[in-house]
């Protein structure tokens, strides 16, 4: 089915739809109390227009409204944007704007923000070239329609304008000329979304209220949304325990605790949402150098590694295993594609056949592997393990862990390594989160670019290809190519996907579980007590 | 007059010594590997070449080091601290708010340590051989010696999840919404845990030093004379002899006012109190040269500031200091 028809069929669904179907809970929405929302990171500031990442995410969701939402199987809703229709040829997608809809100001809501909005975006945001690069202009014939015209047919635009990708922003607020990224109102913003806000205390938390004026009649169902900064992990999971925190989501668990967390009758322990994300793991090759410049010594290294063992017997079963450069959950994910399963007499042959003979003590080489501290279980200990199986096929490797994020992000964008363990998100589509990692234009001195340095024109010409095709099964096989290509090349070997892990209490009902999780408008969130 | 004199030279001194901190400061944070700009990018989950040239930019990241220690400098002069890499708001706001808690936390640990720890230290020496004496000992070591994220921690689980008296985190309750005295009280409630935390390590220490300088004291002829008077023991012991014993003590507590800061670095961060001390670890994880910059200005003053006010409780305390050099 295309992509293009699929869009317009679901557009005609749900135009009596306000929002999502939520079956989680039968019960009656109880309307009102605080929902405390427990947070690792510091927030720079509140605009995920220029800022991505979760920490600002979260509160800027609930702070603005998207032209669409996203449910739980990629498939967008009407939101802000009430209908829309998209022209035959798909070059041009017309959106019907809520009418009653305003900013927390009091200030309508007009195609003209929406306009504003997109061009700040794709000025501003860190994806907003891959994101809005085909968008010619945006037309306004109306206050309540809203025409993105496109130079380029672009299969990822839905997906871009999700609230935490695309928030509608006030024009009269942010278009006085300051610099946006520096923008003060950033700090305090005025938005459009469900709740208001009303304080921040740097390191602290931050006050969002109800927004009474909300669109969606009756809705948000909370008074107020406190999250609360708590860079201690395991104070983070006794203030849940406590009571403190409701919801803690991204919460920084072990896998192997997470069991005893179920124990507690008063919590709940979910993997679900977060596909919009799609995190997935890995270990990167440096390609420029010896050893990692011969594919028989990376493919070596991918043979020692029992993926089943690692996520059955290591992380206790909690991740998947994972081969694929799109995350499983993708509509493109597939496993057609090299698996490199366990095979340590293979990977010994490869690396006798690269010329890397054993030694009297039996080692081939030595070689340094640099991994990140930022997850504990798939990339240290994975690396931990990767040592001890490399071991065993004469790779004497010597592990090394950076200082703190900044440290290892500096020497992998140095180009400062031999191999690493590495994450890099999928996002909603492969033209944000896939493409960056393997154009050879995108060799770059910059952190989760491709620091591997991997270049093959026809992988190139297939993204390419495969980021301008809107029917659906002629992109995929598209990327069916690429992922057969790239695993057969193998500049990163995949070893695990691994979920975003929430905790929240039972007093919670219709926690976010879309495909963006937490950074999601929480209108449908409420309190049982 | 003389005091005047010895004032404005420390102050002399004061001023240069800070001087020379920013400037080393300035430097040795370059040094330290992790770019500010990659650090912004990498936090957004990654970005293009063109809004990573674009950040360095608008912080000035991209002039040469000496013009930008220059331009700090001269900034400084007139009170302005720059802005801060990560939440592009004056260091000096970001500083202020921050300064409040900070100095309640270790004033509060400082008083507790200092007072709590001379007085075990005296009733210890009062039977050092005795089996309080020796528990104290102990229980100075332990406290010393345990990491002070490690003690923290323990306390939380014991006094806040396990036996509910104490709030987790923060400063105060932010669902209470409390104002004027309840607001207070509420900071205090949060305020005891931390405090303890971060005073027992200095505890030991004080313990320690005033048990072995009573011991000292307690052995001088005056000593011997105040008895042989016939006056208590009460007497004895907190008139004469302590004000004669708590003069390291007091040395002490003004030398270790810079390693209190410091502890109050992890204090803070387990027990998420909304200090410098916090803001500096996470400004050091987020390449925030500005803040850390700002931070180190602050507690570097704030060393000197308690150096000064030691010297001068030395005067109050001790009369031979007063009267002349000797």
């Amino acid at each position: 089915m295309s992509i293009v028809r699929s869009i317009a069929r679901i557009a005609i669904v749900s135009l009596a739809i306000a929002g999502l179907a939520s079956p989680v809970h039968a019960a009656e929405p109880k309307p009102g109390g605080t929902l405390v929302v427990g947070a690792g990171a510091g927030v720079r500031h509140l605009n995920p227009a220029v800022q991505s990442g979760g920490a600002t995410g979260v509160p800027g969701t609930q702070i603005f409204a998207g032209l669409v939402r996203v449910d739980d199987k990629f498939v967008p809703h009407p939101y802000l944007a009430k209908s829309w229709e998209v022209s035959g040829d798909g070059m041009s997608y017309t959106f019907h704007l809520v009418e009653n809809a305003r900013f927390h100001d009091g200030e309508p809501i007009t195609s003209k923000d929406v306009a504003f909005s997109l061009a700040t975006v794709k000025a501003n945001h860190p994806f907003g070239i891959a994101m809005f690069d085909a968008v010619d202009r945006v037309d306004t014939p109306d206050p309540h329609t809203a025409v993105i015209r496109l130079k380029k047919p672009h299969p990822a635009l839905m997906q871009a304008l999700a609230p935490l990708l695309m928030p509608v922003i006030p024009e009269h607020v942010f278009g006085d000329g300051q610099e946006p990224k520096t923008h003060p109102m950033n700090a305090m913003p005025i938005g459009s979304g469900p709740f208001k806000y009303k304080e921040w205390v740097k390191g602290q938390h931050v006050i969002l209220e109800r927004n009474d004026d909300f669109f969606i009649e009756g809705r948000p169902y909370l008074d107020r949304i406190i999250i609360k900064f708590i860079k201690e992990a395991s104070v983070a999971l006794l203030a849940l325990e406590k009571g403190e925190v409701d919801y803690y989501p991204f919460a920084r668990v072990r896998f192997r605790d997470i069991p005893k967390m179920e124990e507690n009758p008063d919590l709940n322990v979910s993997t679900r949402g977060y596909e919009a994300l799609g995190p997935i793991n890995y270990v990167e090759f440096n390609m420029r150098n010896a050893p990692f410049d011969d594919v028989r010594v990376r493919a070596a290294v991918a043979y020692a590694i029992d993926q089943d063992f690692m996520v059955g017997k290591l992380h206790g079963g909690v991740p998947h295993p994972g081969y694929s450069p799109f995350y499983r959950a993708s509509p493109f994910h597939s496993d057609e594609l090299n698996k490199y399963e366990v095979d340590l007499e293979r990977a010994a042959a490869l690396l006798d056949e690269a010329g890397y003979k054993p030694d009297e003590d039996g080692v081939r080489m030595k070689v340094t592997l640099d991994y990140p501290t930022f997850h504990i279980d798939s990339l240290t200990n994975g690396a931990n393990y990767l040592k001890s199986q490399l071991k065993k096929v004469g790779i004497d490797v010597e592990l090394r862990a950076p200082a703190d994020f900044p440290s290892w992000a500096q020497q992998i964008s140095s180009w400062d390594y031999q191999f690493t363990m590495n994450n890099h998100w999928n996002y909603p589509d492969p033209v944000i989160g896939v493409h960056r990692i393997y154009l050879c234009d995108n060799i770059k001195k910059q952190i989760w670019s491709n620091t591997q340095g991997y270049c093959n024109e026809e992988v190139d010409a297939l993204l390419k290809e495969a980021g301008r095709t809107l029917d659906f099964d002629k992109r995929k096989a598209l990327y069916g190519d690429f992922q057969l290509h790239v695993s057969r090349d193998l500049p990163l070997y995949y070893i695990n996907q691994e979920p975003y892990v929430t905790a929240y209490r039972n007093s919670v009902m219709n926690p976010p579980e879309t495909v963006w999780g937490a950074m999601q408008p929480m209108d449908q969130v409420w309190l049982d007590r | 007059m003389q005091l005047t004199i010895i004032l404005g030279r420390r102050l002399f001194y004061a001023a240069a010594l800070i001087a020379a901190v920013v400037v080393l400061n300035f430097l040795l944070i370059r040094l330290a590997p992790g770019d500010p700009a990659l650090t912004i990018a990498g936090e957004m989950g990654g970005a293009t070449e063109e809004i990573i040239e674009d950040i360095r930019r608008t912080y000035g990241l991209d002039e040469p080091l000496h013009h930008q220690l220059l331009v700090y400098m001269k900034r400084m002069l007139s009170g302005d601290l720059g802005d801060s890499l990560f939440f592009n708001t004056p260091v000096m706001d970001l500083i202020l708010a921050r300064l409040g808690p900070t100095v309640l936390l270790v004033m509060t640990a400082m008083t507790l340590a200092v007072t709590l720890g001379s007085f075990l230290g005296v009733l210890a020496a009062r039977n050092p051989e005795g089996l309080f004496s020796n528990l104290i000992t102990v229980l100075s070591l332990v406290g010393y010696s345990a990491p002070v994220f490690w003690t923290g921690i323990m306390l939380l689980i014991v006094f806040s999840a396990m036996i509910p008296l104490f709030p987790l985190s923060g400063m105060y309750d932010v669902r209470l919404g409390a104002t004027g005295l309840a607001l207070a009280v509420d900071v205090l409630h949060h305020l005891i845990l931390p405090a303890f935390t971060l005073g027992i390590i200095f505890l030991a220490q004080y313990s320690r030093i005033s048990r072995a300088s009573m011991l000292d004291v307690l052995g001088a002829d005056y000593v011997r004379t105040a008895r042989a008077k016939g006056l208590s023991e009460r007497v004895v012991l907190y008139k004469h002899a302590l004000r004669n014993a708590v003069l390291p003590v007091v040395t002490l507590a003004g030398l270790q006012f810079g390693s209190m800061l410091s502890g109050a670095v992890l204090v803070e961060t387990v027990y998420n109190w909304p200090g410098l001390g916090q803001l500096a670890f996470e400004s050091i994880l987020r390449r925030d040269h500005p803040t850390i910059l700002g931070i180190l200005f602050f507690a570097s003053g704030m060393v000197v500031v308690a150096n000064l006010l030691t010297d001068l409780t030395y005067r109050i305390i001790d009369p031979r200091i007063r009267t002349g050099r000797s």
